[in-house]
C-alpha cells in the first residue's frame, strides 16, 4: 500500500534517503512546514544566525568531508542571503544542496509577501536549480539535486520549495539510480579520460626536460592525492599545489614547491614560467595564477586534465587535453607511464631541472622581518607559532586578504581536506562559519580559523551558534585594524594614497565580544605572550575560543605579482630583490 | 544590425541546434549563460519538436565575441541541454520567415505584388496605402527581398531568425531522441 506523505515529510524523508546527518539554516514564514517533521528526524539541524552563514558552513562540511552540506532557510531574504555562499560553491566547485522555501504556488509572480525569483537569481551561481510545482516530485527532485551537486565537477544545486508544496500530500516513493540517470537525459559527466589522450601526455612526460605537475583543486575533489604522490614519485617532477590544492600534496615532500600564484613561491612562479611542460590536473589557469595570459609560461606545453570540458582551451589551448576524473586519469596515466618505461622507452633527464629549481627554492625562501622589541607583532610570526602548536591533522580555515595568503604560504600542509578557504570567489566573512562546519564535519579534528579583523566582523555573529551547539573552534584574528590587502594595494599602486581602508584599533573590542558570545577571549600583544596564548587556546575544547593577534598594520604579503603584470615581474621581499636576476 | 545583412560584412555567424527538455526555464537558463558570458546572439528560434519531451533552439550565434568550443561547452553544461548540433551553414539548410508592411502608393502597388511573387511571397493583408507581406526562404532570398522592398519604404518588419536542420547526404545518421523517464521531468 502506497504511504501518503505531506510534501515537508516527504523531503525530510529525501533528506534522510539521501544520508544527511546535518543541515544548517534558520527557519521563516515559507518553509516552516518543513521544520515540523525535522523534530522527529535523526538529522542534526544547526540553527545559524544568518542564512549567510548556513550556507559557509555547509561548504565547510563539504570541504573537508567531501559530502554535500546542505542549507535550509526561507523565501525572500533568505534566500538571497544563501547567493554569496552559492556563488562561493559555484566558483570553487563545493557539493551543496540548497533549500529555500517559496511563496504558495498560487502566490508566485503577484510580489507577494517575502517572495522573490530565487531560481531566477540563483541560475547563474548553480550547477543546477528547481522550483517544485508538486509534492508528488519532491523526492525525484531531492535526488536529481544531490546527484548533480555530487557527481561530474561538484557544485551547488538549489531546490526552491512554495509553502503548499510543502504542505499538500503525496505518494511516497525512492526514485533508482536508473530512473534518476533517465530522467536526466542531458547530463552524462564524462569521467574516464581518452586512453589515445592519455598515451600521448605520456610520451609528453617522458620526453619533457623542465616538467611541473600544475596541482589544482579538482584533485582533491576528486580524491587523487595518493595518485598524484605515486606520479610525482615515478617521474620526479616538481609539484605546485594551487590555493585550492593546498594540502594536496605534503608540503614536507622534497619535490613540493608550494603554492604559485600572485602570491606563491617565487620557485613556484618562476618553475611554471622557465617549463617545458605544464601537467594541469584539475586547475584551470586563474587569473590569479597565470598572471598575464600571454606572457605565461610562454615555452610550456599544456596537458590539461579536467572533468569540465569547458575548462579545456578557456584560457590556454592545451596540447593534450584530457576530459575525465583526476583520480582515474591519474591512475591510469601511471599504468601507461610504467608500461612504457618496463618496455624500455626512457624518461628525458629532469636531475638538471631539479638542481636548478632547488637552487631558487635555496635563495627564494619565504622572508619576513621579525619585529623590533616593543613594536607590534608580525602575523608571519603569529602564523608559524599557530602552526607549530598545532595538533597534527589540524584544519586550517581562513577568510580573504593578507592573512589568507598568509596562511597558506606559511602553514605547513602535509594531508588533503586540512585547508578550507574561499579561493574563486574570495568571499570575505567565509572563515567563522566555514570553521564551524569543518568542525561539525571533523569533530574529531582540532579546527583552527586564520581571519582578519575586518572578514572576522562580517560573520562573526557565527559564534553564538557555535557557543550553543558546543562546536569548539579556534579563531586566530589577524588584527592589523585595516582592510590589509586593500591597504597593502593602495601603498603600492595608489601612491600611498589612503582611502577607507582603516577599521579602528580600538574597536570592536575583540576580546569582549568573543565572551559575549559564550568564546574565551584572549588578546596578544607582543610576541613574547603569543606561545602561551596559542596553548591555552589549545588546551580549550568546551567552547570556541578567539585569539585577537595585534599585529603590525604596514606588513606586505611577498611575493607578490601585480595584478594583470607578467609572473616574470615577481616583487619579492626587499632582502631578495638584489638577487631576482638568479630567477631569470 | 543594420541594414538588410543583418550578419554585416566580416561577422562570423553560425548556427547551433540545440535540443533540451521541453521545461519551464529552459530558454531562460540558455539565454542566461549566453549574457552571463558575454556571448552574442544574432537571432534565436524555439519551439516544441516532434516530441513533446523536447525543444529545439536555434541560435544564430556570434563567433567575433567567442570561440565556438567555448560557446558549445559552456551551454552543454546546463543540465537540460541533452544535444547540440554546430551547423555550419555550407552542410545544413536553413530558412527563415519574413512578414513586412510596406508603404506603396495604388500605382506602385502592382510593381510590389509582382516582385512579391516572383520571391514567391504572399501577400496577407491590404490596405488603401500598405500591403503586408510575408516570405519564407533562405535567409539570403529574405535580404535580397528586404532590399526590394526598402526602395517603397518598410513601415514595420518582423523577422523570425533562422531556424536550420543538417543538410541529409549519404552519410547522414539520424538519431531519434529517447523519451525521458521518470517522476519529475
Amino acid at each position: 500500500m502506497k504511504e501518503i506523505l505531506t510534501g515537508a515529510q516527504a523531503l525530510i524523508r529525501a533528506l534522510e534517503h539521501e544520508h544527511v546527518e546535518v543541515m544548517f539554516g534558520l527557519p521563516g514564514g515559507c518553509i516552516l512546514p518543513a521544520y515540523d517533521p525535522l523534530i522527529e528526524s535523526r538529522i542534526r539541524h544547526i540553527l545559524v544566525r544568518h542564512e549567510q552563514g548556513a550556507g559557509h558552513m555547509a561548504e565547510g562540511y563539504a570541504h573537508v568531508t567531501g559530502k554535500p552540506g546542505v542549507a535550509m532557510v526561507t523565501s525572500g531574504p533568505a534566500a538571497t542571503n544563501l547567493v554569496t555562499p552559492l556563488c562561493d560553491a559555484y566558483m570553487d566547485s563545493i557539493p551543496m544542496v540548497g533549500i529555500t522555501g517559496q511563496v504558495p504556488t498560487a502566490a508566485i509572480g503577484t510580489d507577494a509577501f517575502q517572495e522573490c525569483d530565487t531560481v531566477g537569481i540563483t541560475r547563474s551561481v548553480t550547477k543546477h536549480n528547481e522550483l517544485v510545482m508538486s509534492p508528488q516530485d519532491i523526492p525525484m527532485v531531492v535526488r536529481q539535486a544531490f546527484h548533480i551537486a555530487t557527481t561530474g565537477r561538484p557544485g551547488p544545486t538549489l531546490i526552491d520549495l512554495p509553502k503548499d508544496v510543502l504542505q499538500n500530500t503525496m505518494e511516497w516513493y525512492w526514485p533508482g539510480d536508473d530512473e534518476v540517470l533517465d530522467s536526466l537525459p542531458g547530463y552524462r559527466p564524462n569521467v574516464k579520460g581518452h586512453p589515445k589522450m592519455i598515451k600521448e601526455a605520456a610520451r609528453l612526460i617522458l620526453a619533457a626536460k623542465q616538467p611541473v605537475l600544475y596541482v589544482g583543486g579538482g584533485v582533491l575533489k576528486a580524491r587523487a592525492a595518493d595518485g598524484l604522490r605515486e606520479l610525482a614519485e615515478l617521474t620526479q617532477i616538481p609539484v605546485v599545489t594551487t590555493l585550492m590544492a593546498r594540502g594536496a600534496f605534503p608540503d614536507s615532500h622534497p619535490l613540493c614547491l608550494g603554492m604559485p600564484g600572485m602570491h606563491g613561491t617565487a620557485t613556484a612562479v618562476t618553475a611554471m614560467q622557465k617549463s617545458d611542460l605544464l601537467i594541469a590536473l584539475g586547475s584551470r589557469f586563474d587569473d590569479r595564477v597565470t598572471g598575464k595570459i600571454a606572457a605565461f609560461a610562454p615555452d610550456a606545453k599544456i596537458i590539461h586534465v579536467d572533468i569540465d570540458p569547458a575548462e579545456q582551451g578557456k584560457v590556454r589551448r592545451p596540447d593534450v587535453p584530457i576530459v575525465g576524473d583526476c583520480r582515474l586519469v591519474i591512475e591510469e596515466l601511471i599504468k601507461v607511464l610504467k608500461g612504457m618505461l618496463q618496455s624500455g622507452e626512457k624518461q628525458a633527464d629532469v636531475g638538471p631541472w631539479r638542481s636548478r629549481v632547488s637552487g631558487w627554492r635555496e635563495q627564494f625562501p619565504l622572508a619576513y622581518d621579525q619585529s623590533e622589541a616593543g613594536a607590534a607583532l608580525k602575523p608571519q610570526f603569529c602564523l608559524e607559532k599557530l602552526r607549530d602548536g598545532a595538533p597534527d591533522g589540524t584544519i586550517v580555515v581562513s577568510g580573504v586578504g593578507q592573512h589568507q595568503m598568509w596562511a597558506s604560504q606559511y602553514w605547513r600542509f602535509e594531508e588533503p581536506y586540512t585547508w578550507v578557504n574561499s579561493g574563486g570567489l574570495g568571499t570575505m566573512g567565509f572563515a567563522v562559519p566555514a570553521a564551524i562546519g569543518a568542525k561539525v564535519g571533523r569533530p574529531d579534528r582540532t579546527v583552527w580559523a586564520v581571519d582578519g579583523d575586518g572578514c572576522f566582523q562580517m560573520t562573526a555573529q557565527e559564534l553564538v551558534t557555535a557557543s550553543l551547539e558546543k562546536i569548539p573552534v579556534k579563531i586566530g584574528i589577524l588584527n592589523n585594524s585595516s582592510l590589509g590587502m586593500v591597504r597593502q594595494w593602495q601603498e603600492m599602486f595608489y601612491d600611498e594614497r589612503y582611502s577607507e581602508v582603516n577599521l579602528s584599533g580600538t574597536l570592536p573590542d575583540f576580546v569582549k565580544w568573543a565572551e559575549s558570545m559564550g568564546c574565551v577571549g584572549i588578546r596578544v600583544e607582543d610576541p613574547q605572550e603569543a606561545e602561551a596564548a596559542i596553548d591555552k587556546a589549545n588546551s580549550i575544547n568546551d567552547r570556541p575560543v578567539v585569539v585577537d593577534f595585534r599585529v603590525e598594520e604596514t606588513e606586505k604579503v611577498f611575493p607578490m605579482v601585480p595584478a594583470g603584470q607578467s609572473n616574470d615581474d615577481l616583487i619579492l621581499h626587499e632582502s631578495q630583490m638584489a638577487r631576482r636576476e638568479f630567477l631569470k | 544590425m543594420s541594414g538588410n545583412n543583418p550578419f554585416g560584412q566580416d561577422s562570423q555567424h553560425h548556427v547551433l541546434s540545440v535540443l533540451v527538455q521541453n521545461r519551464p526555464g529552459v530558454l531562460a537558463r540558455v539565454s542566461a549563460l549566453f549574457a552571463r558570458r558575454g556571448y552574442n546572439i544574432f537571432s534565436l528560434a524555439v519551439a516544441p519538436t516532434e516530441h513533446p519531451d523536447y525543444s529545439r533552439i536555434t541560435i544564430v550565434v556570434d563567433l567575433a565575441s567567442a570561440p565556438l568550443e567555448q560557446m558549445t561547452k559552456q551551454l552543454f553544461k546546463l543540465v537540460d541541454v541533452v544535444r547540440i548540433s554546430e551547423l555550419d551553414p555550407k552542410h545544413s539548410v536553413e530558412r527563415e520567415l519574413l512578414m513586412a508592411t510596406v508603404k506603396v502608393s495604388p500605382e506602385q502597388r502592382g510593381q510590389v505584388v509582382e516582385l512579391t511573387n516572383i520571391f514567391e511571397g504572399k501577400i496577407l493583408s491590404v490596405g488603401t496605402d500598405a500591403l503586408t507581406i510575408s516570405l519564407d526562404g533562405s535567409p539570403s532570398k529574405i535580404d535580397d527581398f528586404m532590399a526590394l522592398l526598402d526602395q517603397y519604404g518598410i513601415v514595420e518588419s518582423q523577422r523570425t531568425g533562422r531556424v536550420a536542420l543538417p543538410k541529409l547526404d549519404r552519410t547522414t545518421k539520424l538519431r531519434a531522441v529517447k523519451t525521458p523517464k521518470g517522476g519529475a521531468r
